[in-house]
């Protein structure tokens, strides 16, 4: 009846892990007694679960992955703890324990922190950027939320019923095989990766065709603002690259679920082919998740800069490039495999290739600082703190491509501070400016920058003090995954190491901070005029919250800086002949099938299939239902649009308008009349 | 309120903790000098080689890396909104900036490109090294958690101990009896794969008589972190002493024995055999190779390797 689940699973085996079931099932106890106490069900279920406005959809996403970061986290410093005391000592972790915690942190943390909170910044900016109503396939997005929201929900029942993988985010057979991991482990990590892969992969699709079709009159390819261009970039390198994953995926659980032998060390088996499908999606992931923060940084530099973005066409093309050539380059994750020289030369050469419109992007940014006026908005300072750090862990990447170096520096810890170096600032770092840039258009509301400055400070120092010893215990000959040492002279590096985890926390917690001090006073840093910081690309045009429908007219864009040049005319904040609105309607199937995709995903760790079977056919229903639906939109008709955008121009004062004289030929007055007003 | 406190909290941490946090880490590493440190004081010609590469393309780097770091922390001060400097709002573009952003880094890749073509060429871990010696072959099993080496030469074997002459090139020969593990001596070069069917191979060097620390890298389950050995590169005298204590020990590797070995174990003591069963390492292959497949035809197969 139940499969392989029995009462064992509760993880009643130590006390560090009741621990944590503990906590995650009184963090789930509390959220649901919370929402209760607010009487917030109906709405929740109404206006946001069932949603399948793009900006709703993103806010959830972002949600997800800050509930996953701080999880992730957990992990991270639990890891640094024990390494800071365990020299010729067990620590406070037994090995089960400590592998299963390495491997979650690196599964969270790329799969349900960096994946949500890159597509959570796209679907609330990309359709408003590109002056569109919504995403091209607005279901589908609600779907892919669900399917992320269940490969998570998957990794954190692990915790509480079960074991998680003990084989590393990177489950390398023949270890993470039936034969060296019998238990559950390795099957909550492969469904949270089937799971999730297929709401990446319907994203990545969601968003090729949403930028390809669905962008306003006069917007060319050549007047995308940048974060639009590398979404469209990781868009397709999504839907090309996580295919190789969930082949992969499934051909692990082939191997540990019917007994199959595509990975296994007899029976014809091939561990290496594993080792290879896994790369051909995991290198062009890394630039799934750093191109978008690059697109971030160069939406904030120009407008935090006061200036043009220096050398667009050289950054659209550097994208590209580096779109192209992160398909060509995975081998480089295995230089050590035995390849002949041959193929381990051209491949560190392809690897070093990248670094050019890598550097280019670097000094792009650069030349955009060049003669402007800065202004050290928190989201400028995340900036600024990535463009010097991230140039540390390209030279590392590059050190690493070299195939006789990385002989030396394979698998130690050099190879963890290289690619934390890369992520932290390059990703993580571009997510927390995009945060604080677009929290307002979000939500209606500024954000503290006085609480986002400190952030910054305890993330860098943090990143540098975890980070730097890391470089140096790879020289001194230290291995990644190690539960305990015996060498005495790691451990000073540890213990700073360990420190640098804490600064980490604090700025974690100065996060915190600043939504519930940015919460509080909301009412005095109102976002009125919809465009907080004088910005230049269109998603300052709507209002802050947009109206559902983003845009009542579509623009029509006749350069790079749209929203910027309408400003200098004077023909933002105009009112205009409005039309009625097609919109769709909510639906429940989205979070449904979610959940149907998780009961699955779980039935098929413990091997209770009928379940399976039972929540499979639900979801072919569901599926059903929704294809026959053909009652999935409604109007809003003009008169009600009308309204809306009447209302808003009304707030907006003369005073609430940026000066524009700066910017203007000379001569020219400032902003836009008020409507009313000429 | 809670934000007040918490602020006021802040401000007391960020005056202390720069300067205590220096000064910890000041104190913390001040006695952990480098010297030791098997990456950057390597014991023979394959690691140096090695690392010095690693130093000249840092230092080739540095000529983008350095003008990046300062330029961005100059403009980011020079042109402050408050400082009054230059505005030119509507500069975006100069052919000439974008020619020396685009050609310099391409320059340099080109610089390091081809010395990756030529190094990994030259280092090429399965590559025979030249000396007038005879090189020392050596068969290395991976097993669960500790490594296992047979020598050909000598028919003894020895669990987490190598020996070899230090005068002599070290052919390792690799496999594993488990899953994937990866064999490393840091202080005399690079580490190569193990695995199960496939052989692999290792050529090192010493400068001369030492012990290293040696170990697997790849995670490889819960005794993993003592998956370690020390390599001992002896002079004559000491080899003939460490053989003939070897082949002293009365214990043999044979089937019963290897069985008993194979079994899962962690901190492995040293173990010495004064033989073990003739060809183990190719059963140890052949094992894994598909079933029906003609032994002589699984042997070659597998005798190509992972390359």
């Amino acid at each position: 009846m139940l499969g392989r689940l029995t009462i064992d699973a509760l993880p009643f085996y130590s006390w560090v892990a009741m621990g944590g079931a503990g906590v995650t099932v009184g963090g789930g106890i509390v959220v649901f007694l919370l929402i209760t106490y607010l009487r917030a069900w109906k709405v929740l279920w109404t206006d946001w679960l069932t949603s399948v406005d793009h900006k709703k959809i993103g806010i959830m996403y972002v949600v997800l992955a800050l509930v996953m970061l701080v999880r992730g986290f957990v992990d991270a410093i639990m890891m640094r703890a024990q390494q800071a005391v365990s020299l010729n000592s067990e620590g406070y972790l037994p090995p089960e324990h400590f592998e299963q915690i390495f491997s979650s942190h690196g599964t969270i943390m790329i799969f349900f922190v960096a994946m949500p909170f890159l597509t959570g910044l796209i679907n609330i900016i990309v359709p408003q950027q590109i002056g569109a109503r919504d995403v091209a396939f607005p279901f589908l997005n609600s779907v892919s939320l669900w399917m992320t929201a269940a490969g998570a929900g998957l990794v954190l029942v692990s915790l509480v019923v079960g074991k998680f993988s003990q084989a590393g985010w990177t489950g390398y057979p023949p270890y993470s095989g039936i034969e060296y991991s019998p238990g559950v482990g390795v099957d909550y990590w492969l469904w949270a990766l089937i799971v999730s892969g297929v709401g990446s992969t319907l994203s990545g699709i969601n968003f090729i065709v949403t930028i390809v079709k669905n962008r306003c009159p006069g917007m060319t390819f050549m007047r995308m603002p940048m974060f639009t261009w590398t979404t469209l970039c990781i868009s397709i390198l999504i839907a090309f690259a996580f295919p190789a994953l969930t082949v992969v995926a499934a051909q692990l659980t082939l191997d540990r679920t019917l007994g199959f032998h595509f990975f296994t060390n007899g029976d014809g088996g091939n561990m290496m082919m594993y080792a290879n499908l896994l790369w051909i999606w995991g290198h062009p992931e890394v630039y799934i998740l750093i191109l978008p923060a690059f697109g971030i940084f160069s939406e904030v530099v120009a407008t935090f800069s006061r200036k043009r973005l220096f050398g667009y066409t050289s950054l659209v093309y550097a994208t590209a490039c580096i779109a192209i050539l992160s398909f060509t380059v995975w081998l480089h994750h295995f230089f050590t495999m035995g390849s002949s020289a041959n193929v381990n030369a051209v491949f560190g050469i392809a690897t070093m290739i990248i670094a050019v419109p890598t550097g280019v992007k670097i000094f792009d940014w650069l030349f955009t600082m060049y003669k402007g006026r800065i202004e050290f908005h928190p989201s400028m300072v995340f900036t600024i703190g990535f463009m010097v750090t991230f140039v540390i862990g390209g030279v590392t990447g590059v050190l690493l491509a070299l195939p006789p170096a990385d002989y030396l520096m394979h698998n130690s810890t050099f190879l963890v501070a290289h690619f934390h170096n890369m992520l932290i600032p390059g990703a993580l770092f571009g997510y927390f400016a995009g945060l604080n840039y677009w929290f307002p258009k979000a939500f209606g509301f500024k954000l503290d920058a006085k609480w986002g400055i400190r952030s910054f400070w305890f993330w860098i120092i943090g990143f540098y003090l975890a980070f730097m010893p890391l470089y140096v215990l790879g020289f001194m000959g230290m291995s990644r995954r190690m539960e305990h040492y015996a060498d005495p002279n790691w451990q000073p590096y540890l213990i700073v190491a360990a420190l640098g985890a804490v600064c980490v926390l604090i700025g974690i917690a100065c996060i915190a901070i600043q939504l519930w001090v940015s919460a509080r006073q909301w009412g005095s840093s109102r976002d009125i005029t919809g465009d907080p910081w004088n910005g230049r690309t269109l998603e300052w045009a709507t209002s802050s919250p947009p109206a559902p429908y983003n845009f009542a007219v579509l623009p029509v864009v006749n350069g790079l800086d749209a929203f910027h040049e309408m400003k200098i005319l004077g023909e933002a904040y105009q009112p205009q002949q409005y039309e009625d609105i097609v919109m769709p309607k909510n639906t429940w199937i989205g979070p449904v099938l979610g959940g149907l995709a998780f009961v699955l995903g779980f039935a098929f760790v413990w091997y209770i299939w009928w379940l399976v079977a039972l929540s499979f056919v639900l979801s072919l229903i569901c599926v059903g239902i929704r294809a026959s639906d053909d009652n999935s939109e409604y109007v809003l008709p003009a008169a009600e649009v009308a309204k809306i955008e009447r209302e808003r121009l009304a707030q907006i004062t003369p005073a609430d308008l940026h000066d524009m004289r700066d910017f203007a030929p000379r001569g020219a007055a400032s902003g836009a009349p008020l409507p009313g007003t000429v | 309120m809670f934000d007040v406190i918490a602020g006021s909290c802040f401000r007391r941490i960020a005056k202390a903790a720069p300067v205590s946090l220096l000064l910890f880490t000041g104190i913390a590493l001040s006695g952990c000098a480098l010297s030791d440190a098997p990456v950057l004081h390597p014991k023979g010609p394959i690691a140096l080689a090695e690392r010095d590469l690693l130093f000249t393309a840092f230092w080739l780097m540095m000529i983008v890396a350095i003008p990046a770091i300062l330029l961005t922390l100059l403009f980011a001060w020079r042109y402050r909104r408050d400082n009054g400097a230059d505005h030119a709002p509507d500069w975006d573009g100069s052919n000439a900036i974008e020619a020396v952003v685009w050609l310099v880094p391409a320059a340099i890749v080109i610089v390091i490109g081809t010395l990756v073509w030529e190094s990994t060429h030259r280092l090429d871990p399965y590559k025979a090294l030249a000396s007038d010696k005879p090189e020392f072959k050596v068969q290395a099993v991976a097993l669960d958690w500790k490594w296992l080496f047979l020598y050909p030469e000598l028919g003894t074997a020895s669990v987490n101990e190598l020996a070899f002459p230090a005068d002599r090139p070290l052919s390792i020969e690799i496999t594993s009896d488990t899953v994937m593990n990866s064999l490393m001596i840091p202080a005399l070069g690079g580490q190569i794969y193990a695995m199960a069917g496939m052989r692999s191979e290792l050529n090192l060097i010493a400068d001369g008589p030492g012990v290293f620390m040696g170990r697997n890298t790849m995670y490889s389950g819960d005794g993993f972190s003592d998956q370690h050995f020390k390599a001992h590169a002896l002079n004559e005298a000491d080899f003939k002493a460490w053989q003939d204590k070897v082949s002293g020990s009365g214990t043999a590797l044979d089937a019963a024995a290897y069985a008993e070995l194979h079994k899962k174990s962690v901190a492995n003591p040293v173990t010495h055999y004064g033989s073990f069963e003739p060809d183990l390492f190719m059963t140890i292959l052949k094992k894994y190779a598909p079933a029906g497949t003609p032994q002589h035809q699984a042997a070659e197969d597998t005798g190509e390797g992972a390359s």
